[in-house]
């Protein structure tokens, strides 16, 4: 079996009283989409943010590619391969959407970026060009970010993610916040992109239509803990996440119902 | 590459118009010139700062050691040459910065300014305390030289003044780069949000760490060419309200680009000149009325005004 690309072990944090992720033991292969679902408090971002080094864990293990990186700052698990995205888009929102793009880029070519040459370069600009056109948004490359529309600015966050060219993305609610219309476009969208980048997703989500449709393993979380881990299907025919997380009459139900 | 563009060319020019109105204004223009100069290199330092969201009311720290190592480079190690007087009191700001930079880079916002406000008044409380420094009263700095070649009086002061503009038009040739480059925008995107730059696998601690001593280099060359100017250093250079100064001058002409500071601070010599000509007993009311207009009239300083009016020209 080959190493696992993202495995933790018994990883805890509490804040205080409040046990907000208790003994998980995930492990993620190489390719896979893996959906994390769970009610609200149930220690979805806690997870992200522990793996993505924002948090650090009250105990346990966390190994990327097989190496750890317990304690290491965000910046270096990013240089390790890792990248994430987050529920409110996370830009720089007085400069262009063209600018954020660029920075990214200045930023994939290593830590210490050049205090003299130019940042906006024609081939940085080509690759910023091509890669806002790969996710449809190039017709904002122009306008300032506060000035964008939100479903645009999660696709530019999950963009400006892929342009280190990582190996794992963790997206963390990507559709919160886009409207019914432009959810399944912009999935659409960011599976394509990720699929082409041959990157392993794991990603947060409410939205069970959602992760039905675009996941290949269902993590569901309950009060800290992983109650059901297996395909979507499994996972919501589970009756302890279905009555804990989903809740009965979900829509993923009723398709079940008409089908 | 470098690229070069209309404001680098722009610069070269005005750097050149300067130099060679050296040859034709009056001494005490002149004299005015190489002091706002001056302040416009530390401002410079001050706006690197403010670009990258940082808002610094304790330059005159630096400013300070770059006086104080030109007057004592002369005094008491021998050292009588301008250019290599000048590059001692950079080293040695940025000596100082390497040290107070990584204390400073842990703050932001309120706390990074108060704290490098409390840093330049121990080293004037210091400076106050120290009778071989002359106390408040400071010490005179000699005339130097330049490149070995001793001047007289008049020769001197334009020698000076010379060095100055090709020091500020060399500053900000360099800085207009440094502003483009992949560095300053980080530096702006540092200011937007700190947490995607971390994320985007970058320092922010350690890219501001470079931007603190960038400018306590431009500030102690500023403080070297004044003590140069003036002949004079004294603890005022590091109290608080030569810091204050220096942040207004930096309002005054705005952040976007490199010129604005020294047009900021030419027109803030010659307001504070015949402001205390005209009304010696209320010149700070009136830079304080200059300040609240910009404030309400031109939030982003002078240079909007040059911003807006390209604006309409496209």
């Amino acid at each position: 079996m080959s190493t696992p690309i993202l495995q933790t072990k018994a990883l805890c944090r509490s804040f205080g009283a409040v046990t907000a992720a208790r003994d998980l033991d995930v492990t993620i292969a190489p390719g896979e989409i893996v959906g994390v679902i769970g009610s609200n408090g149930a220690g979805k971002t806690t997870f992200i943010n522990m793996v993505t080094g924002y948090l650090p864990p009250s105990s346990g293990q966390i190994l990327f590619e097989g190496r750890s990186i317990l304690g290491k700052p965000p910046r270096a698990i990013i240089r390790m391969g890792m990248a994430r995205s987050f529920q409110v888009a996370q830009l720089f929102p007085e400069l262009t959407v063209l600018e954020n793009m660029l920075i990214a880029l200045v930023a994939a070519e290593g830590p210490r970026p050049s205090f003299i040459l130019p940042m906006a370069t024609a081939k940085r600009v080509r690759q910023a060009k091509d890669l806002l056109e790969e996710f449809g948004v190039e017709r904002f490359g122009d306008s300032v970010v506060s000035a964008v529309p939100q479903g645009a600015r999660k696709l530019i966050d999950i963009a400006m993610a892929l342009i280190s060219t990582p190996r794992m993305l963790l997206l963390d609610e990507p559709t919160s916040g886009v409207s019914v219309e432009e959810k399944f476009g912009l999935m659409d969208t960011v599976m394509r992109a990720v699929r082409r980048h041959g990157v392993t997703v794991l990603f947060v989500e409410h939205d069970m239509e959602i992760v039905e449709r675009y996941v290949s393993r269902v993590l569901a979380f309950y009060s800290g803990e992983i109650i059901s881990d297996g395909t979507p299907s499994q996972v919501f025919a589970d009756e302890k996440v279905r009555e804990l997380v989903i809740g009965h009459g979900h829509a993923t139900d009723k398709k079940r119902n008409m089908a | 590459m470098i690229h070069i563009d209309r404001s680098m060319v722009g610069l070269a020019a005005a750097t050149l118009i300067l130099a060679a109105m050296g040859g034709f204004v009056p001494d005490w223009l002149a004299f005015i010139l190489t002091l706002a100069l001056a302040k416009a290199l530390v401002v410079q330092g001050v706006v690197l700062q403010m670009r990258a969201g940082l808002v610094s009311f304790g330059q005159g720290l630096f400013f300070c050691v770059g006086g104080y190592a030109v007057g004592m480079g002369g005094q008491f190690f021998g050292i009588h040459d301008a250019p290599l007087l000048l590059v001692v009191g950079a080293l040695a700001a940025v000596a100082l910065a390497a040290v107070l930079g990584l204390l400073m880079t842990r703050y932001r916002d309120i706390f990074f300014a108060m704290l490098s406000l409390a840093l330049s008044m121990i080293l004037f409380g210091v400076l106050v305390k120290s009778s071989d420094l002359g106390s408040t009263d400071g010490f005179n700095v000699h005339p130097a030289t330049f490149f070995g070649h001793s001047f007289s009086n008049e020769s001197y002061k334009s020698v000076l003044y010379l060095l100055t503009v090709f020091l500020a038009g060399g500053g900000a040739l360099i800085l207009h780069m440094v502003h483009h480059s992949g560095l300053g925008r980080i530096w702006e995107a540092i200011r937007e949000n700190e947490i995607r730059v971390e994320y985007l696998g970058l320092s922010p601690r350690w890219l501001l760490y470079a931007n603190y001593l960038l400018a306590a280099a431009f500030a102690a060359l500023g403080g070297g060419l004044t003590a140069l100017a003036t002949g004079h250093i004294d603890p005022e250079m590091a109290f608080w309200t030569t810091s204050g100064e220096f942040v207004f001058i930096a309002l005054l002409g705005g952040t976007a680009h490199v010129a604005a500071p020294f047009i900021a601070a030419i027109l803030f010599a010659f307001v504070r000149t015949y402001a205390i000509e005209f009304t010696p007993h209320t010149w700070q009311m009136i830079l304080g009325f200059v300040l609240l207009g910009i404030i309400v009239f031109l939030p982003k300083g002078l240079w909007s005004l040059v911003q807006s009016k390209r604006r309409a020209k496209a």
